[in-house]
Parts: structure tokens; C-alpha cells; sequence
């Protein structure tokens, strides 16, 4: 079997006297398109910064292809091929579309040339071309989310993660959104995606994995998860409960 | 035409712009040719100040520390060693690029950001000028003239008053810092500075190093700020540790580009063309005053009174400065022509 493309082994992550994370082990494999699920609080989005380096964690190691990224800053991993989006959106408020994206592809260039047709190009995919010249802070939630997508996709990832790009959605939207990941997926990037709309992401994932307390208590195929009684207890619970009364 | 058209924008205006520049003193006199120098001396250093404060959003509160080793630099190397401002001129912008990489990297280095930056260069420009005011080999708080020599003397970069050499001086020095201006902000460089400024941190996760282009845009306009002081040294001959290292020119430095418009490339020259005869005018009105003013009559300070005023309004009412404002207005009436708010147009 060939290395996985990320592998965590015994992640810990705390605060103080708070653990958010807690001894967390799995992997990815490259093209898969893995989700992370559980209750707000749960250590998704922590999860995420260390992987993308914003901080290093307590205990454990994160492997990228092979190589220890443990602790890692930010803009070393994005060298490395891991680009993460935001939960929060975080536009260049008062630049364009396009020279947010820009910021992106000049990972890879310095040709302002070359970085402006290949910033148009992935404005293009992501369905922004209309707006491409106007100031970032004039775009819609869903806009926004969208241009979170276009600059990560513009630094060329291998691994993409992706901190709720579907929430504060209209289900339209959800739907366009995951048509675009499966098709960023099929230019074989592998993703990794944080996501409350279950729907989507049963549907999205290859695996899921389900963290609770900080604490990973399931991972496998959504069919596994759905049907398995400790994410039911912790997670799905009150729903499947309402369901049958 | 179709080179013309191939040519950015930006530096289309900038070749328009310069050959006016270049003719204009035919039209002028002699004050208002020195007026004119003193314009384009503001917009030279606000356009140094502006890509730190304006486009990598670093706001500095103490550039005098830049303006004061350039103007120290070429002045010793000039006076004690013979060698000409053209070469202490660069001399001063090295030695003041490494002041502000070192500077920067131990501001940023631990952190220190937004209020704290600005607090933080006040405080070591401060230090400067404490360390000046006592250095025995820069002669302490006395000063140091520059020796006068007779006619106009390119290499020593000293002119009669009657000449326009100085003008032509500064225009060049203007010229050539906001092309490296425009070529900056089209660049990687430059797009890296701005999405410092507007997200650090999702800069950092699109591969931005924040901590390595913070230092480089402080380098570069500490550099491009020296060449001022030396500038200015040649132009008053004379200078001491609370002309060239004072808090009064950190906030000068920062007072057009922030009038004119943070962060774009004519804000710093709108800037100076608006307040730098303002300027003059107090500093005359404060020297004899008409009768019904005759009480602030050589009161020192009015001009800077008048300047507080102005930097509070623009603040209030027009927070991205007259260049701002001015394409508000545009987008406005573009708007009301075509019907639609399509006219929004980034950038």
C-alpha cells in the first residue's frame, strides 16, 4: 500500500485546562474526499489549524505525503500543497475578485501576466467571472464562499481544506457548492471538509469521520456512520429519536 | 498608439504627469518654483511612507528615523570625507533599509501589530533622535552646515536659489520613487503587501509569509525615505538631531498620503499639492497677520493646529482621502448616467 497523503497520529490539542482535541488518529488518502462531522465545539476547526499550521499541537504528529509538518506555519504548509478556507469568510476586502485570487496563484508565478489569466480562469470555474472586477466586500455570503474556494484552488493544492463552505447557504446553493467540490475532486485534489449540512455531506464524502469531545468516535463509510449506535448517542441522536416519536 | 495603449495605466499617467512637470517651471516664478520643490518633496515622501502605511497597512508613527540617518548619512560622508550626496544619498537609503529590516523584524517578530506598530516606531524614532542629540561624531544637538560653495555644483548637489536645478532634482526623486511605486503594487510583491494589510491571516494560509514581507516593505520605505533627508539636507544645508529625526516630521511624512488617500498611488502627491501651500500660507499668515488676526502673530504652532483640524475632518468624512472621495464621486455619476451600479469598479 502507498502512504497516505495526510496521516494524524495521536493529535492533542489544549488549551490550558481545556483539551479541544484529543488523541486523534486517521488518514487520508490522495483523492479521497473525507468529512469531519460533530456537535459545534467538537475540535473540527481546531483540528483544521493544526494541520494548516496556524498552531502546532500539544501531543501527536502530522504527516504530510510522508514528511513530519508537525507545527508547520501557515505559508510553509501552503508551499507544501495544503490550502485550507475559512469558516468565517476572510475576503481582501478592498481588492477585486480577481486580485484576491491573484494573491493565490502568485504562490506558483511572478509573472503578473501569466498570474492574471490563471486568476480569470479560476474566477471563471468557481462561476464569479461577473463580479470579477469588483471589490471583494460587495459580494454576497455565497459569493464570499465561493471566493474562499477560487484562492484556495488558485495556489494549486493537493489537500484541500474546507471549514463549512456551505453554511449560511440556501440549499440551491449547497447544491452548486458540492457539484463544484466533486468537480475540484475529480482534478484530483484531495479534500478534507468540515460540513453541518448533513445531507451534503453524506452524499459528498467517500469516508466520514465523526469527532465528539475532541475526540474522534467513528470514522467510515456514510452508510457506517449513520447506522452506528455512538453517533447516534452523541450526535444524530435527538433527530432519530424526534423521527420515531 | 497601440504601444501607448499596452502601457499601464498607471504609468501612462505618470509620463503625462511628468512632462507637464518638466515644462512647468517656464510658467513659474521663483516662488512659486520653490513651492513647487517643496510639493513634490512631500509627495516624494509620502509616496516612501505610503507602501508601508498605505499598501502593506503598516501604519508608522516615526519615519523620521529613515529621513534623519539619510540626511545624516550623505551630510557626514559629505562634509568630513568629500564624497558626493549622489553616492552618500544611496549610502543612507542602504544603511537606513538595514535600520528598518532590523527594526521591523523585532517589532513583528513578537507580534506587534496595528496601534502597537505605530506606538512602537514613535517610540524608536524617539530613541534616534536621543542618540543623535548626543553623538559626538554627528555633532550632538548643534547640527552640522554644509559648507557653500559658489555657482551651481551638480556633483556636490548644490545649486544657487535662483536656479530650477534643485526642482528638476526633486522631480526626478519623485519620478523614480513612484515608478518603483506602481512596479511594486503590480507585482507579486506588491499583492502580497495588500493582502498582508487586508488579512494577515488569510494571507499566511494562501502562502503569504507575513513576518518576511513585513520587513521588506519596511526596508523599502525606509530606503526610499533616507533619499528625502539627504534631498532635504543638500536643499537646506543645514541639519540637527530635531530637524532630521523630529515626531513633527513622522506625522508630516504620514499627513499627505492620508489626505490624499492611503494606500493609492496618487494619494501622496493630491496630498502635497493640497496641503503643502496650505502650509506656507499659516506659517505667512502666523508671520504677519492681518490686523483682526494680529494676536497670532508669531505664535509658533498654528500651522500644526490647522493640520490636526484637516487630518480630523478627512478622517471623519473621508476616510480613503481626496483620491477616495474623488472616485466615490465618479462611481456616482457614472451611475446616474448609466442607470445601473455596474459602475463599481474595483481598484
Amino acid at each position: 500500500m502507498t502512504t497516505p497523503l495526510l496521516q494524524i497520529e495521536g493529535v492533542t490539542k489544549q488549551f490550558g485546562g481545556l483539551t479541544a482535541v484529543n488523541d486523534v488518529t486517521f488518514s487520508l488518502d490522495e483523492g479521497e474526499i473525507l468529512g469531519l462531522i460533530g456537535p459545534n465545539g467538537a475540535g473540527k476547526t481546531t483540528l483544521f489549524n493544526m494541520i494548516s499550521g496556524t498552531f502546532a499541537p500539544t501531543y501527536g504528529r502530522i504527516f504530510f505525503d510522508g514528511a513530519d509538518i508537525t507545527g508547520r506555519p501557515s505559508h510553509k504548509t501552503c508551499k507544501l500543497g495544503i490550502t485550507r478556507t475559512f469558516q468565517i469568510a476572510k475576503p481582501f476586502a478592498h481588492m477585486s475578485v480577481v486580485n484576491n485570487v491573484k494573491v493565490g496563484v502568485f504562490l506558483h508565478t511572478t509573472n503578473p501576466h501569466t498570474a492574471e489569466e490563471k486568476a480569470r480562469a479560476v474566477v471563471r470555474f468557481v462561476g464569479l467571472e461577473p463580479w470579477a472586477d469588483q471589490p471583494a466586500h460587495t459580494l454576497t455570503t455565497s459569493g464570499r464562499k465561493r471566493l474562499e474556494l477560487a484562492r484556495a484552488l488558485a495556489t494549486e493544492p493537493r489537500l484541500l481544506l474546507l471549514d463549512e463552505v456551505m453554511a449560511g447557504l440556501t440549499p440551491t446553493e449547497s447544491v452548486d457548492i458540492v457539484e463544484l467540490i466533486r468537480e475540484i475532486r475529480r482534478s484530483g485534489v484531495t479534500i478534507l471538509v468540515i460540513e453541518h449540512v448533513m445531507k451534503a455531506i453524506m452524499s459528498l464524502s467517500d469516508r466520514v469521520a465523526v469527532l465528539h469531545h475532541g475526540e474522534l468516535i467513528a470514522i467510515g463509510t456514510p452508510q457506517a456512520i449513520t447506522s452506528d449506535a455512538k453517533v447516534i448517542e452523541a450526535y444524530l441522536g435527538e433527530e432519530i429519536t424526534i423521527a420515531n416519536a | 498608439m497601440s504601444y501607448w495603449r499596452r502601457i499601464p495605466h498607471d504609468f501612462r499617467t505618470l509620463i503625462v504627469l511628468t512632462l507637464i512637470l518638466l515644462i512647468l517651471p517656464r510658467f513659474l516664478n521663483q516662488f512659486l518654483v520653490s513651492l513647487a520643490v517643496l510639493v513634490l518633496y512631500w509627495a516624494y515622501l509620502g509616496n516612501a511612507w505610503n507602501l508601508l502605511g498605505g499598501y502593506a497597512g503598516q501604519f508608522s508613527f516615526g519615519h523620521a528615523m529613515f529621513y534623519g540617518i539619510g540626511a545624516y548619512t550623505s551630510t557626514v560622508l559629505l562634509v568630513d570625507y568629500g564624497i558626493s550626496p549622489w553616492v552618500g544619498m544611496l549610502a543612507g537609503a542602504a544603511l537606513a533599509g538595514l535600520f528598518g529590516a532590523v527594526v521591523a523584524f523585532l517589532l513583528f517578530r513578537f507580534g506587534i501589530r496595528g496601534h502597537f506598530f505605530a506606538l512602537g516606531t514613535f517610540a524608536i524614532a524617539e530613541m534616534v533622535r536621543l542618540v543623535a542629540s548626543e553623538l559626538g561624531i554627528i555633532n550632538t544637538t548643534i547640527g552640522i552646515h554644509i559648507p557653500l560653495v559658489k555657482g551651481d555644483d551638480w556633483l556636490r548637489m548644490q545649486f544657487e536659489t535662483t536656479t530650477v536645478n534643485y526642482y528638476y532634482v526633486i522631480l526626478g526623486l519623485f519620478v523614480a520613487g513612484t515608478i518603483v511605486t506602481i512596479v511594486i503594487v503590480h507585482r507579486k510583491l506588491g499583492f502580497y503587501f495588500m493582502a498582508i494589510r487586508e488579512d494577515e491571516e488569510a494571507a499566511a494560509a494562501l502562502g503569504v509569509d507575513g513576518l518576511r514581507y513585513k520587513v521588506m516593505a519596511m526596508a523599502i520605505s525606509g530606503a526610499l525615505t533616507a533619499i528625502g533627508g539627504s534631498f532635504f539636507a543638500q536643499y537646506f544645508l543645514f541639519i540637527d538631531p530635531s530637524i532630521a529625526f523630529s515626531v513633527a516630521l513622522s506625522v508630516q511624512i504620514l499627513l499627505r498620503p492620508i489626505v490624499g488617500g492611503v494606500g493609492t498611488i496618487w494619494g501622496p502627491l493630491v496630498g502635497a499639492i493640497f496641503l503643502t501651500p496650505l502650509s506656507e500660507l499659516t506659517r505667512d499668515l502666523v508671520r504677519d497677520p492681518p490686523p483682526f488676526l494680529s494676536f497670532i502673530q508669531g505664535r509658533a504652532g498654528v500651522d500644526v493646529m490647522l493640520f490636526g483640524l484637516i487630518l480630523i475632518l478627512v478622517l471623519l468624512f473621508m476616510p480613503d482621502g481626496l483620491v477616495g472621495a474623488g472616485r466615490k464621486l465618479r462611481d456616482r455619476l457614472q451611475m446616474r448616467r448609466t442607470g445601473h451600479d455596474d459602475a463599481i469598479i474595483a481598484n
